[in-house]
């Protein structure tokens, strides 16, 4: 009944589920030969897959994949959105991302529970726990996780006279904000540079190691009560606005992009898949390495989860597809393909992984740091169902002090609570 | 209407021995009588009846839609009234989107017909390579939306944009595109005139060829100049058409949403809402906050905003129009 509402948007994602076959009594398993099935696989950014579907369609004659890649995660999200509410349209295999992953585990009947004794223990825990709803049932696989660390400018930093090799760096700014935010007080007196991007980065990186953030697991909303919350807000601004440590740019946006050729900031918060986009908008410039560290201890940024929605006429074969591409084996080839970072500690074991070095960091073993980073991750924060909502109404406000100085930090929370009173 | 008399005389007269019983010419004349006064119905019905499936139907569902809790994925809720209006009506979002739709829209619009008419009186005259002049016009039209709002976030960026540069050259402060809510309203208003300026203007254009040119000619002859003969003969006898073109343009203008939406790297409309419009709001509470029960009363208030935009758009350019 949605199609009327939705009708336009929906216009051009209708048709994907429905094949040519009417195959009944389609055998389960992925290998049973017999009828041809086609499977489609939506996900997008990179995932590194491309390859790993070559090789599947080889192994299972029987199997054919379509593949179709939205450009961002969000038009993703927007497109399975209007999938399930339409009850059709989505794709057999579904990659979600973590940050939304939350708002479909409102809605576990409308995907296939894929728990079984043959994925048991393949995943980190706290990977595993985020997609589980309270009554036992995995709605996503995990694919890619990502751990932080942090890179920085060793040329700004040696400059300025401070410690610049990985070590000496990363012993310098300390394991906790405190820390790294008085180091970079001592940076920018003796630099021109900023210390770090944006306030509205770090932000991610301070609210995933607050355990329950926004919403407590009985479905209070208490980001505006929160005094973790609160305090982390405070601290990143001071540190951003009045130390002026932050370049006031808005992350991802055309000036974030353009600042990476030039030498405005020292520091970023860089979650694994984060080297391929810092090398791509800092192409050209030297001096980029990375510290085994990130203040205030572990932390996870992103990663990505296989759903297979519950309209799809092939749901088995999905699970076997989907079951087999989280493999470690699988994953290690999309990380070698695309940098995503595997979530099966299997993996960790692997020297195509442990021995893994990043030419434009310096050489820097990245295999063996992002192991060291994602071990130390402890916990995954509490994301209820409005946690995108919400984060994305704080970022706002960080935004409006950090990079527009629309507003200062007082009356931009002022208007955040407000925002969070409107969610109903 | 001499179509409609003439038609059975003609069928008649193209059979001149045609000597069937009476009684069938009787039934192929009251078909043909069918057939002309039906036809024309017949013929325009696919467009009424696409609408009625497209257009009507979404439009009184929205309304219901608008009245229930209804969430994207779970359906239908209860109803709940005119609850939705309240809120909506009652939040600052919605107060800031509308003055920032009508701010792009006046922006954007009103120098749009403008140039487009002046434009347009230029393309009339004769100039070499006439046709590569027209055709040029309406390049920017071809060019996507979003290939458009990439180049225009490079001329329009805060702090390492184009535009900026070239006023730092002429020692004017940077102006901050994506902060204050004027500056950015002006940015998109050129993204949005950028593309549909040249065509309107062939529109211009091409009602401007069908003024008789006898009209100039007598005019010349009076002694009117160039100026007064496109005051008092072009702008008139232009009316149905400036109406035409104002209208679509407020309809175009007041649901603008791929430019804004394209302006930055969120597409929420900025994080002080500077240039959030109605559609982005719409769009906001239907598919981030999933509340579609709030985003059809969003889309119902967009629709009485543009008819009544509609109205006094009418009345104004008639206005115009009638006064020489």
């Amino acid at each position: 009944m949605l199609i009327g509402v939705a009708g336009l948007a929906l216009a051009g994602c209708a048709g994907g589920g429905d094949d040519d076959a009417p195959d009944g009594q389609a055998g389960g398993g992925g290998g049973g030969g017999g009828d041809q099935v086609t499977l489609t696989v939506a996900t997008f950014n990179e995932f590194g897959y491309e390859e790993l579907f070559e090789q599947y369609m080889t192994e299972n004659p029987n199997i054919t994949i379509e593949h179709t890649k939205a450009d961002t995660a969000d038009n993703a999200r927007d497109a399975l959105r209007n999938s399930l509410g339409a009850n059709a349209g989505a794709a057999d295999i579904e990659a979600v991302e973590v940050d939304w992953l939350v708002e479909f585990m409102q809605y576990p009947d409308k995907f296939a529970d894929l728990s079984s004794p043959e994925v048991e223990g393949r995943w980190l825990d706290w990977k595993v726990d985020a997609a589980t709803t309270d009554d036992g049932k995995l709605i996503g696989y995990g694919t890619d996780i990502g751990p932080e660390a942090i890179c920085y400018r060793a040329d700004l930093v040696e400059a300025a006279g401070f410690p610049s090799d990985r070590e000496g760096f990363a012993e310098w700014i300390g394991d906790s904000w405190d820390s790294y935010f008085a180091a970079g007080r001592e940076f920018v007196a003796a630099s021109d540079a900023a210390w770090y991007d944006s306030a509205g980065a770090l932000w991610q990186g301070m609210t995933n190691q607050i355990e329950v953030p926004y919403e407590t697991p009985e479905g209070e909303i208490v980001a505006a009560t929160n005094p973790e919350v609160r305090a982390a807000y405070d601290a990143v601004l001071k540190a951003s606005v009045e130390d002026g440590l932050s370049a006031h740019l808005g992350q991802w946006s055309t000036d974030w992009a353009q600042s990476f050729q030039g030498d405005e900031f020292a520091t970023m918060l860089c979650p694994g898949w984060m080297l391929g986009i810092i090398e791509g908008n800092a192409a050209g410039v030297e001096g980029w390495d990375i510290a085994n560290v990130v203040p205030g201890g572990g932390g996870n940024w992103g990663g990505s989860y296989l759903t297979v929605p519950a309209q799809g006429d092939h749901v088995e074969e999905a699970i076997a597809l989907a079951q087999w591409l989280t493999a470690p084996e699988q994953q290690i080839q999309a990380f070698l393909a695309k940098g995503t970072f595997p979530s099966q500690p299997a993996a960790y074991e692997d020297p195509a992984l442990v021995d893994s070095t990043n030419a434009f960091f310096n050489d820097a073993p990245t295999g063996q740091i992002f192991i060291d980073r994602a071990n130390a991750v402890e916990f995954q924060p509490y994301k209820g169902p409005n946690y995108f909502v919400i984060n994305t109404a704080i970022q706002d406000a960080i935004t409006r002090v950090d990079v527009d100085g629309s507003a200062d930090a007082e009356s931009s929370w002022a208007q955040f609570v407000s925002d969070v009173e409107a969610i109903g | 209407m001499s179509t409609v008399t003439d038609a059975p005389t003609r069928t008649r007269g193209r059979r001149p021995d045609d000597d069937r019983p009476p009684r069938r010419i009787g039934l192929s004349q009251r078909l043909g009588t069918w057939d002309v006064k039906l036809s024309p119905y017949l013929y325009i019905s696919p467009f009424f009846v696409l609408f009625a499936i497209t257009g009507l139907f979404p439009l009184l569902y929205t309304a219901y839609v608008s009245m229930h809790d209804w969430d994207q994925i779970m359906g239908q809720g209860e109803f709940v009234g005119l609850e939705h209006f309240r809120f909506v009506l009652g939040h600052s979002d919605f107060w800031v989107s509308l003055r920032n739709t009508i701010s792009i829209f006046l922006l954007s619009s009103v120098p749009q017909v403008l140039v487009a008419i002046t434009l347009a009186a230029l393309l009339d005259s004769n100039l070499r390579a006439r046709t590569f002049w027209r055709m040029g016009v309406l390049l920017p039209y071809v060019v996507a939306p979003v290939a458009v709002s990439l180049i225009f976030s490079n001329l329009f960026a805060d702090r390492f944009g184009l535009v900026n540069a070239a006023l730092g050259l002429i020692g004017v402060e940077p102006i901050r595109w994506h902060s204050d809510p004027l500056a950015s309203h002006v940015a998109i208003a050129t993204m949005v005139n950028f593309r549909w300026t040249g065509y309107n203007a062939l529109i211009f254009l091409a009602a401007m060829q069908a003024i008789p040119r006898d009209l100039y000619e007598s005019a010349w002859i009076d002694g009117a100049g160039r100026v007064r003969q496109f005051f008092s003969i072009t702008v008139p006898m232009l009316r149905p058409t400036i109406i035409f073109v104002a209208i679509t343009s407020t309809i175009g203008g007041l649901q603008i949403f791929d430019e804004p939406r394209l302006f930055d790297q969120y597409g929420r409309g900025g994080a002080g809402s500077q240039w959030k419009t109605l559609t982005i709001y719409l769009y906001e509470l239907g598919w981030t906050q999933s509340n579609f029960g709030r985003a059809s009363a969003v889309a119902w208030l967009l629709f009485l905003v543009i008819v009544a935009f509609g109205l006094v758009n009418l009345a104004v350019t008639r206005r115009i129009a009638d006064t020489r």
